[in-house]
């Protein structure tokens, strides 16, 4: 039995952080590509308008592999955890409901708009296909995060006679307020990513010296964007996400932090191994205090740690816990440094011509996706061993009349498809940043401004 | 209220198999209707701008069957585990046969994806078929009110049934046909010259197998299962699913040689509406029955408390008007016959 879960949980992990890393640019590329239209529409500019069209394309390369890797995602609470289906459908079916009727709907329809109807569509008609498809994958990602925040922390909800959980308050559940900042941390999360790649392609042509004009369009919003919702990941919503974990999930705070004995003034821990088979940490480099006065504001605070709770509601994988939380606050740290100083260059000028930095934020296109992972497994082996907190616990929710065999096929298959996807995926984005935003010589940027002063 | 949600999402199935069932038979006939790389655009650029919302209705109905029958999305999705997954892998080849076929323009590449988008389709259309045929001949389910089906057993009836038998591959084979003949319509319906001729024959081919294919569905479900005339006994209101199916098969027999190509589509989709309503009409109130009359799944036993049902009937109505008025839109913008120049594929 105890295979049976250990490979039905690798079995979500694996598709939904697979799946993750495409709708991540998506939401963070829908917000730019509006930013894009919305200028190419209001100055009558068409070099905005090819960036936004270079942009389409990788969008819908991204979409077609977000949508194929998300149908599974709704498939699963069915096909691998059916008890858990059965225990909490009756409140979470809402939103998985919701977001089918009211985003894919919306998303799907103007997004084929957008793509092949530029010819057809009035510009402001463009533009709004454009602005439907932003608001369908960011209402997607609110009912994704209102289902989460459930699991987080239940809300709205009473137990039926059957042991059921069923929906007692419909805007109590949808506006649970674990989702809010966890909505606005995760979306905030994605706009860095859909900066950090268009700021990161950017730099690549102006590296290359080829379709500036547009490579500068690129850094310049990709930074702005990315210096913005840097400093807005970090404070406020990180910062409240944490008071909230604190609040409500106190043991999933010290494992996160790696705090095994509760103390006041308790310290920080920036670098440190966890050794959970002598309860502390190895090699440690800490800020006393800090972690007192970053959850109540004051530097003798009482933080409970590890030990102030039963050990079989300790999360499971305290390591990988550990892990996740840490490399998510040191990339966001690096995040705002890098964005801060690009800025920083692109107020004096000097951005465009500021080659090491080109490369620092050509090389910086990878982190926003191991962040944005790192925060969800920080969030979701934080739960743990809960599958809805508090009311039923990871052992009891997954298909017991699927056999690890059955759940281990279709986990390999899904390894090799997932795997020919993303070579896919990979070699056709490259094929698009090769072939760049126009043809050179057919650019409307050589006939309208032939140069540009620096 | 439960009675509602039935219908509700009877109705979604419906639309999605109408929908997405002629983007899948024009899939069905792609390789043989389509010899050129010029027509097999046009094939795709007929489909492109809406397979993907058509798909949505799938994933809708998915959703809301969950929300209004929570207890049933749990017992069918685990029972139907792998070919639920084939399904799911199906669907993934199709989407990016279609999607990444125009991106690199070499004729190995876009010869794999044209039979990847081709074969994925076909299965699916089968695989959809042999889904509705189990529904229809019931389950393994007991008193837990789970069960698990294999592949397949010994292709009979018998106490041990796997997803595929006599019954529900005679099925597939009826939905295979009545797709291909559905997106045969369609093609005929959005192209022109060689290609909507030779869609044409298709469907003028596809008509005998349907018709045949429809009788013997209809004889072997009465034989594994003459209590799902009980219903039809007891609603006289039941007498308008055959007065439709006949009518529609008439019509496109009928309206496919005059060259009324869109007078054909409506009746094709009039034929997949009559022949899912029917199996809808017939099951009711049971939701997936099992092999094991006792331990039948119905409304009853597996509907969501009712204060969420009736506060999803607020929004779901509000989403559905906007779907609608989405999908009139975007058909609207792309109707009439297609013309290759513009987007890609």
């Amino acid at each position: 039995m105890e295979s049976a879960l250990l490979i039905h949980r690798l079995h979500f992990a694996f598709t939904a952080t697979f799946h993750y890393l495409f709708p991540q640019l998506t939401m963070g590329l829908a917000l730019l590509i509006v930013a894009l239209k919305t200028i190419a529409w209001r100055r009558n500019d068409p070099v905005y308008n090819e960036a936004a069209r270079f942009w389409g394309k990788i969008f819908g390369i991204n979409f077609v592999l977000g949508v194929v890797t998300g149908i599974p995602m709704e498939f699963q609470f069915g096909t691998n955890w059916s008890v858990f289906s059965r225990f909490a459908g009756g409140v979470i079916g809402q939103t998985l409901a919701m977001e089918g009727m009211f985003a894919f709907f919306l998303e799907s329809a103007f997004l084929g708009l957008f793509l092949y109807g530029e010819k057809r569509l009035s510009p402001k008609a463009h533009w709004l296909s454009a602005v439907a498809v932003f608001v369908g994958s960011w209402l997607s990602g609110y009912f994704i995060i209102a289902t989460d925040a459930f699991m987080q922390h239940p809300v709205g909800y009473f137990t039926a006679a059957d042991g059921s959980l069923q929906l007692a308050s419909f805007w109590d559940f949808v506006l649970n307020p674990w989702a809010g900042w966890q909505y606005a941390h995760n979306m905030s999360g994605a706009a860095i990513t859909g900066a950090f790649i268009m700021t990161s392609v950017g730099a690549f042509y102006l590296l290359l010296g080829k379709w500036t004009t547009h490579a500068r369009i690129f850094v310049k919003a990709g930074v702005i964007a990315g210096c913005v919702f840097s400093v807005l990941q970090i404070f406020p919503t990180g910062d409240r996400q944490g008071k909230m974990v604190a609040d409500l999930q106190p043991v999933t705070l010290a494992a996160m932090e790696g705090l095994f004995q509760g103390q006041s003034g308790a310290p920080l821990v920036i670098l440190g191994q966890p050794n959970d088979q002598q309860s502390k940490i190895d090699n440690p480099l800490e800020v006393p205090g800090m972690l007192s006065m970053l959850t109540y504001k004051r530097w003798n605070a009482n933080v409970r740690g590890l030990d102030a709770f039963p050990k079989h509601d300790w999360p499971g994988n305290i390591p990988l816990l550990y892990y996740s939380y840490h490399i998510m606050v040191g990339l966001g740290t690096f995040f705002v440094a890098v964005m801060v100083i690009a800025l920083l260059l692109l107020w004096r000028g000097r951005l465009f011509q500021a080659k090491w930095m080109l490369w620092i934020l050509l090389l910086s296109a990878p982190f926003p996706y191991i962040a944005n992972t790192a925060g969800w497994m920080t969030a979701e082996l934080g739960r743990q061993p809960w599958l809805v907190y508090g009311l039923m616990r990871t052992e009891n929710g997954f298909s017991t009349v699927v056999s690890a065999g059955n759940s281990m096929f279709t986990l390999l298959g899904f390894m090799g498809m997932y795997t020919v996807l993303g070579i896919l995926g990979l070699f056709l984005l490259w094929r698009e940043i090769e072939r760049g935003p126009v043809d050179e010589h057919e650019s409307v940027s050589n006939l309208h401004r032939p140069t540009e002063a620096h | 209220m439960a009675t509602l949600w039935f219908w509700i999402v009877a109705v979604m199935v419906t639309t999605y198999v109408v929908l997405d069932g002629f983007d899948l038979g024009a899939g069905a006939i792609y390789l043989l209707a389509a010899k050129t790389d010029e027509e097999r655009r046009r094939v795709l650029r007929a489909i492109g701008p809406v397979w993907d919302g058509n798909e949505v209705w799938l994933l809708a109905a998915g959703g809301t069957l969950y929300f209004a029958f929570p207890q049933l999305y749990a017992s069918s999705f685990s029972g139907f585990y792998l070919p639920l997954m084939i399904v799911l892998w199906l669907l993934m080849l199709r989407a990016i046969g279609i999607e990444f076929r125009a991106h690199v323009e070499n004729p190995v590449w876009q010869g794999f994806f044209d039979v990847i988008f081709s074969v994925s389709s076909i299965l699916l259309a089968m695989f959809f078929g042999a889904a509705l045929g189990n529904v229809v001949r019931g389950v393994p389910l007991d008193a837990t009110g789970y069960f698990f089906e294999p592949l397949w057993t010994t292709f009979k009836l018998g106490s041990q049934v796997g997803i595929l038998d006599w019954y529900t591959v005679l099925i597939g084979g009826m939905a295979l046909v009545t797709l291909t003949a559905h997106g045969s319509y369609y093609v005929a319906l959005k192209t022109d010259a060689d290609l909507g001729r030779r869609a044409r024959g298709f469907a003028l081919l596809c008509w005998p197998l349907q018709f045949f294919l429809t009788v013997s569905a209809m004889v072997a479900t009465y034989f594994i299962r003459p209590d799902i005339m009980t219903n039809y006994g007891d609603h006289p209101i039941g007498i308008l699913v055959p007065i439709v199916v006949v009518s529609s098969l008439a019509v496109m027999l009928w309206a496919n040689p005059q060259g009324k190509e869109k007078l054909a589509f409506l009746a094709s989709s009039l034929y997949i509406v009559g022949m899912m309503v029917g199996a809808a009409f017939a099951l009711y109130p049971v939701v997936l029955p099992a092999r094991d009359h006792q331990y039948d799944l119905t409304i009853y036993n597996t509907a969501a408390a009712s204060h969420g049902l009736s506060v999803g009937l607020v929004w779901w109505t509000f989403a559905a008007v906007l779907a609608l008025a989405y999908f009139a839109f975007v058909y609207r913008m792309f109707r009439g016959k297609v013309q290759l120049g513009e987007g890609h594929y």
